[in-house]
């Protein structure tokens, strides 16, 4: 099967399971965006006219929410906390480091691909800021050295 | 038989390898031949001291912390599974003064049981609310919870009884609970616990919600940020439905109630009750004119309750012990407890369920004995990014609604941001003005172009540029926020930037608290 051939069954799949469901959008946008790591600009026509709901108001939920992606994130994504009780213990200073470590910046990949950098606000880890997340693994008080060793843990 | 360790799942505690200090501890004990029964716990809150491993004695739990990974062994050699003394060693869990001085209601199993045992549930005093619920009358339930004087731990405070009462009243053919559990408030964390360390209390919370009012339906939206409370409350769901506690003629009788998680995605605003409606209903995150109220025309335009995680959660204890009992916890208008949280540069950051009127010195102090960084606290923020900023003059003040309001602050949701003499207040006011033009739903224009603005205006204070034409300019804009802002997104940031101003005048460049007038 194509690539495109097998997108388009996952998208088939998910819509068909869950278009029923009240308020079936951001449902259907998670699972898509679960199998595929983001939501394909070409999708946007086909979730569109199952919902009987035009392009615009697809692409306009899509774009409201900061974790839709509609582009393919680095093999592993890193959301770094930005939010005050972060800052509290020295989150800028952590943020320029790994903004430096990444040569990126927020909302960017690596050129190799392997990571994007994603600011979040609020792990609910306040209680061990600074945090991050790398993928669905959290980390709590954060620095230069421990984040450099989670690098080179999940193989970078 | 066996003997029980306890280390926490909750992610806090993962967050600082409590995964990891699991793993070695079942590896350690097969190598040895020792069986042990490990539970994965929700944690205790008590976060300076996670990786947290209890033992289960004769007497009590016995804690040894903050654990790590080349501990374990050593735990094993001077025989921790008996209680016996190790350097990490605390004693019994319980008499830890950071928790032994609390008054857990709401909390009162989370670190105690294991999260998704709906049998641990049980045995701890679990759905005893529902079973009363059961066997009153819909209006009945309404009145405990009306007689608790429990008000909405979201932050807004509002009774929860008399938001129950408008929905039971409203005649509808479906009624809707929604949980808000779209805690994006930085500091704040109490529900994360509650929904990773005893889901089925809130999964308890809500059924007797919907019982009361004749809702069928409930969802908990839940912030995507929170995939350990995702899968704890699924698991807990799944698991209540199939002992009957969820679904068609629970537990014998003729009600009904489904419930359901839906994610949100990273939209801050949805926490705002309107907004999250319509997300729920798959739809942008705008915020909604009020009126109409939820509580007349919510969610698909139909009677909703929606609470939050920690208003929903105190339910079965008040059913459970009735009205009385908790309202004589707290004091003034603020009855009952508070799960306030403490973090940011803290030195002893945790949870702390307390009734209210504590002041925030012996919290801060107390129970958090200081900044992390040893240097001298200058400033909280209480309530979350739209919450005031107070100044060590204000410490005195009692965690009380009311207090709060009088000084121009708010309790919120109960988390407390603690920052030491190095932070720049300027810089923490434009970081508000910043986070509001990020979160934004757009739909009114004080919070839509006003925060943008605002950034402006505090880039050029900070720079110094014309601050007697710059300051009045940021508190017009403030005064605009303020007044003109549909939701409290726009309507309260100008709390941290006017109190940050107010208080700190210096970190603005300006002389004293004369100039900042």
């Amino acid at each position: 099967m194509t690539e495109t051939a097998s997108m388009q069954t996952t998208l088939q799949d998910i819509t068909t399971r869950l278009k029923d469901k009240p308020g079936a959008l951001l449902p259907i946008l998670h699972e898509i965006q679960n199998a595929l790591g983001y939501i394909p600009k070409d999708s946007i026509t086909f979730i569109a006219s199952e919902l009987n709901l035009s392009r615009a108001e697809v692409h306009g939920v899509i774009s409201f929410y900061h974790y839709f992606r509609e582009s393919a994130p680095g093999h592993h994504t890193i959301h770094l906390c930005r939010a005050e009780s972060c800052q509290a213990m020295g989150s800028k200073k952590l943020e320029a480091h790994v903004k430096n470590r990444l040569g990126i910046d927020f909302h960017e990949t690596t050129p190799d691909g392997k990571f994007s950098l994603e600011p979040v606000y609020c792990l609910g880890l306040c209680s061990c800021s600074p945090a991050m997340q790398i993928d669905s693994e959290v980390f709590g008080r954060v620095s230069a050295e421990t984040f450099d060793r989670s690098l080179v843990e999940i193989g970078a | 038989m066996a003997i029980t360790v306890y280390i926490s799942c909750d992610s806090g505690a993962l967050a600082l390898g409590a995964e990891r200090i699991a793993q070695a501890v079942s590896r350690e004990a097969h190598q040895r031949g020792i069986d042990i029964r490990l539970i994965r716990n929700g944690s205790r809150g008590l976060f300076w001291l996670e990786p947290l491993v209890e033992v289960q004695t004769d007497q009590s739990r016995i804690a040894y912390g903050p654990v790590q990974g080349h501990d374990v062994s050593g735990l094993f050699d001077s025989g921790f599974l008996n209680g016996s003394p190790h350097p990490l060693f605390l004693g019994l869990t319980e008499e830890l003064p950071f928790f032994k001085k609390q008054q857990r209601l709401t909390f009162a199993r989370v670190g105690l049981t294991d999260p998704v045992s709906l049998e641990d549930y049980l045995a701890h005093d679990g759905y005893r609310g529902l079973h009363n619920a059961l066997t009153i009358s819909g209006a009945d339930i309404v009145r405990q919870v009306t007689d608790s004087g429990l008000r909405g731990r979201g932050g807004a405070a509002f009774p929860t009884g008399i938001k129950w009462n408008t929905v039971l009243n409203a005649e509808a053919d479906q009624k809707y609970i929604i949980c808000n559990a779209d805690e994006g408030d930085s500091g704040t964390f109490s529900d994360r616990m509650v929904m990773e360390g005893d889901p089925f209390v809130l999964i308890e919370g809500m059924t007797i919600a919907g019982i009361a009012v004749g809702a069928t339906q409930g969802y908990i939206y839940l912030r995507v940020e929170y995939p350990h409370a995702h899968k704890a409350l699924d698991t807990a769901i799944a698991k209540a439905y199939a002992a009957g506690y969820l679904g068609q003629n629970i537990l014998g009788s003729d009600k009904t109630f489904d419930l359901e998680v839906r994610l949100g995605a990273g939209a801050y605003v949805c926490g705002e009750e309107t907004s999250l409606m319509e997300s729920l209903e798959g739809k942008r995150g705008l915020v909604r004119f009020k009126p109409p109220l939820p509580a007349i025309s919510g969610l698909f335009g139909k009677p909703t309750i929606v609470n939050n995680v920690i208003s929903l959660a105190s339910v079965p204890i008040i059913l459970d012990k009735g009205g009385e009992y908790y309202r004589d916890f707290g004091m003034g208008r603020s009855r009952g407890t508070l799960p306030v949280q403490l973090a940011g540069n803290i030195k002893y950051p945790g949870l702390v369920e307390l009734a209210f009127g504590l002041t925030l010195r012996e919290l801060l102090y107390d129970f958090g004995g200081g900044s992390a960084s040893g240097r001298p606290i200058k400033a909280v923020q209480v309530g979350g990014p739209l919450g005031a900023y107070l100044p060590e003059s204000q410490f005195d003040t009692p965690l009380d609604y009311e207090a709060f309001a009088a000084i121009w602050a708010v309790v919120g949701h109960g988390g407390i941001v603690v920052f030491d003499d190095t932070v720049d207040m300027a810089e923490m006011a434009r970081y508000s003005m910043e986070f509001c033009a990020i979160e934004s739903c757009g739909k009114c224009t004080p919070c839509r172009i006003g925060s943008t603005r605002g950034m402006e205006v505090l880039d050029d204070i900070i720079k110094g540029r014309e601050l007697n034409k710059n300051i009045p300019l940021l508190r017009d804009l403030c005064d605009t926020l303020l007044n003109g802002s549909l939701c409290a997104l726009g309507g309260m940031t100008p709390y941290p930037v006017l109190s940050a101003l107010n208080h700190f005048p210096l970190d603005f460049g300006l002389t004293d608290q004369a100039d900042a007038a």
